[in-house]
């Protein structure tokens, strides 16, 4: 089928509840209304109001009831409307969901899906546009996937739906319905924790995900017109981290540009620097540039457009990367 | 027209007491605990005493962590855990250890929490979630089991516990807010025990009663004397089975008296007095119990001593299991973290190993 982003994720969810009746969908407006993304257009409809249904809006019990029907053995997806009132859940997933096998000696497991919808450049109201992403990857315990492409939003959110462990699925806003492709039918998974060449290069390493993925291609694409030959690697899981193939690629290229929206201090692109330096270091003809969101909060609307990382912005690294 | 600002009058929230301190009788309801049931609670409530003393002198030792008390609050925790069935679920905090035990949960269990080691598994057929230490948190995951049963078809009932605290937080109106509107089988179950550490009661909240929060999500809410036994085991049973029923959540006011210290580290001296908990221990809920069972004929010569002393070997049995088991290894912190581990996870845990091995720190796999 031809799919956009939003469309596969639906996709997945639909294949998931038809193949699972201990799966559920809930969250804010994600029955009648089909999710304000319309990524569970229809779901209530097919399925019943049992298994796809509204909360109150309040985004601690959206997460925190989830953690409650994972506990009795349901496998819930709950619908974070955006991926700034992740703040509110955070206790639940961080303190909760990332524990409960740990607290009961695996005895219960929190089976369950945080999706939410993140990223600027959509000219959102504030707290709508943050990349969370960092939160969780410093939560051992909950997995988080980025996916980039309809094929691997499907796949990997229908991977985070089978997955014992919870996962915080953050879908990139801006490209839902950016990007169209073929995706196959039914069931198939992108395994969790595996990152993707999504562009073969030998001259330097753009590691990137989600919207910022598609950024870093089209970079690559501008930059081969200069003769500058990238590699981009595609992370799709941000926890646990595919080291292996980041770490391959470098060992190839010698030199590696970071790139997230996510706030720039502490970011996962500081995890990923910190694990070339461990592991590709003499490898390294350049030190590791970073090219991310800044250390300020998500900008005021105006200035969104200069705070995530455009095609601009990576080229300049790159080029700062070439010169040593 | 002027517009009415109601009140929700006090009188609507009477305090349902089915026994006085003085053990008589003052009336009776209708799931009250038969003679056998209310020797469980006695023999539990014995239990629950020893228990406390117990926890708090291994913690003197340096043999146990800090630990929360329980004293003064054994009626609310033993009536709450008889009136359910073992696979209903208990989902409670620190201050429901007794529950916990009384509900299925091992001694040695709850033992080996304290001790720093991993903390279980629950038996299978025991409805339990783990023991909760961040306030209110547990009160969401009562309404998604409750959910849970629900969908599945079961007759489950989950019980949601925390204390008066717990009710300023977010989590408990969140979660009671869920249970009503999707009309869970859920039954939340409030200590009132006066005290969040050093902050009073009347410091939490401005209204007159806990329970009368449950009005406002649209569920009954009952006021009962926690230190009544039978009235706790009455007032849960009834609203257990309601819930079991299909008839909804309810909100359930227990007030009680923490007679201790909030935890082993605390000390109560400096916010309350001596003579406020004095005069709460003339009505220690064992021994009010111990009187209605002697008036009503059921007591038997030196059955407190009996049971205290069948306390103490259970007691000093599931610490010698729970000393005896080995320390938590840095390979198990892994593999009840991941259930699936990706390869950097299974690296990670490989190189944690060999690096404290290489320190000497851990042994050879």
């Amino acid at each position: 089928m031809k799919a956009n982003i939003v469309e596969a994720i639906q996709d997945a969810m639909r294949v998931a509840l038809a193949r699972d009746k201990d799966v559920v969908v809930l969250g804010e407006d994600v029955g009648k209304n089909g999710g304000v993304f319309r990524a569970t257009d229809g779901l209530q409809a097919e399925f019943g109001e049992a298994r796809v249904f509204d909360t109150p809006l309040a985004e601690s019990s959206i997460a925190g009831v989830g953690v409650g029907l994972a506990a009795y053995g349901l496998r819930p997806i709950c619908e974070i409307q955006f991926g700034g009132f992740l703040y509110i859940s955070l206790n639940q997933i961080a303190s909760q969901a990332a524990r409960l096998r740990l607290r009961t000696a695996g005895h219960l497991q929190a089976a369950m899906v945080i999706r939410a919808p993140y990223g600027g450049k959509v000219r959102t109201p504030d707290l709508h546009s943050d990349s969370l992403e960092t939160l969780f990857a410093h939560t051992p315990g909950v997995k988080v996937a980025m996916p980039s492409t309809p094929y691997n939003a499907k796949g990997l959110l229908l991977a985070a739906i089978d997955d014992p462990d919870p996962v915080v699925f953050l879908e990139p806003m801006r490209i839902y319905r950016g990007l169209r492709q073929d995706i196959p039918d039914g069931h198939y998974t992108v395994p969790l924790g595996v990152a993707r060449i999504a562009r073969e290069g030998t001259d330097v390493t753009l590691v990137a995900y989600g919207a910022e993925a598609q950024t870093a291609l089209e970079a690559a694409q501008q930059l081969a017109t200069e003769g500058v030959s990238c590699e981009v690697v595609d992370l799709q899981t941000v926890s646990p981290l595919d080291r292996e193939t980041i770490v391959a690629s470098v060992q190839k290229t010698g030199r590696a540009v970071v790139v997230h929206e996510a706030v720039r201090q502490a970011g996962i692109g500081a995890e990923i620097a910190a694990v070339i330096q461990e592991q590709a270091f003499y490898s390294l003809a350049a030190p590791v540039q970073r090219v991310t969101g800044w250390n300020t909060p998500f900008p005021f609307v105006q200035a969104e457009h200069l705070y995530v990382p455009g095609t601009a912005h990576i080229a300049q690294a790159v080029r700062r990367v070439l010169q040593d | 027209m002027q517009a009415n600002f109601l009140r929700p009058p006090q009188a609507e929230f009477p305090v349902v007491r089915l026994v006085g301190v003085d053990g008589a009788r003052l009336a009776h309801a209708e799931t009250e605990p038969d003679r056998e049931t209310m020797l469980d609670l006695f023999r539990w409530m014995v239990f629950g005493r020893i228990f406390d003393q117990r926890m708090i002198s291994l913690q003197r030792q340096g043999r146990i962590g800090t630990i929360g008390t329980i004293r003064g609050q054994e009626a609310s925790a033993a009536g709450l855990a008889l009136a359910m069935r073992r696979s209903d679920w208990l989902i409670g905090s620190y201050r429901e250890l007794l529950a916990y035990i009384a509900h299925g949960v091992s001694i040695e269990t709850v033992i080996s929490l304290y001790r720093g080691g991993v903390p279980g598994p629950f038996p299978a057929d025991v409805g339990a979630m783990p023991i909760q230490i961040v306030i209110g948190t547990q009160i969401p995951h009562a309404a998604g089991a409750a959910l849970g049963a629900k969908l599945r078809g079961s007759d489950d009932v989950a019980v949601g516990c925390c204390g008066d605290g717990a009710t300023s937080e977010g989590d408990f109106h969140e979660g009671l807010n869920f249970a009503s509107v999707h009309k869970v089988p859920a039954v939340f179950f409030v200590q009132n025990n006066g005290w969040a550490i050093s902050v009073p009661r009347a410091r939490q909240t401005a209204s007159e009663t806990i329970a009368q929060k449950a009005w406002a999500y649209g569920m009954p809410g009952v006021v009962v004397d926690g230190n009544d036994a039978v009235a706790v085991y009455a007032v849960v049973k009834e609203a257990v089975e309601r819930a079991r029923a299909g008839d909804g959540p309810a909100l359930i006011e227990a007030v009680t008296y923490r007679v201790g210290p909030h935890t082993t580290s605390d000390d109560p001296r400096r916010y309350r007095s001596d003579e406020e908990v004095a005069q709460h221990e003339q009505d220690d809920p064992i021994a009010r119990l111990r009187r209605l069972l002697e008036r009503e004929g059921i007591y038997e010569e030196g059955m407190q001593e009996r049971l205290e002393e069948e306390a103490r070997s259970e007691m000093s049995a599931a610490i010698e299991r729970a000393e005896a088991a080995p320390d938590v290894t840095p390979d198990q912190m892994f593999d009840l973290t991941w259930a699936a581990p990706t390869e950097s996870v299974q690296k990670d845990r490989a190189q944690t190993i060999s690096d404290l091995q290489e320190l000497g720190e851990v042994g050879k796999e």
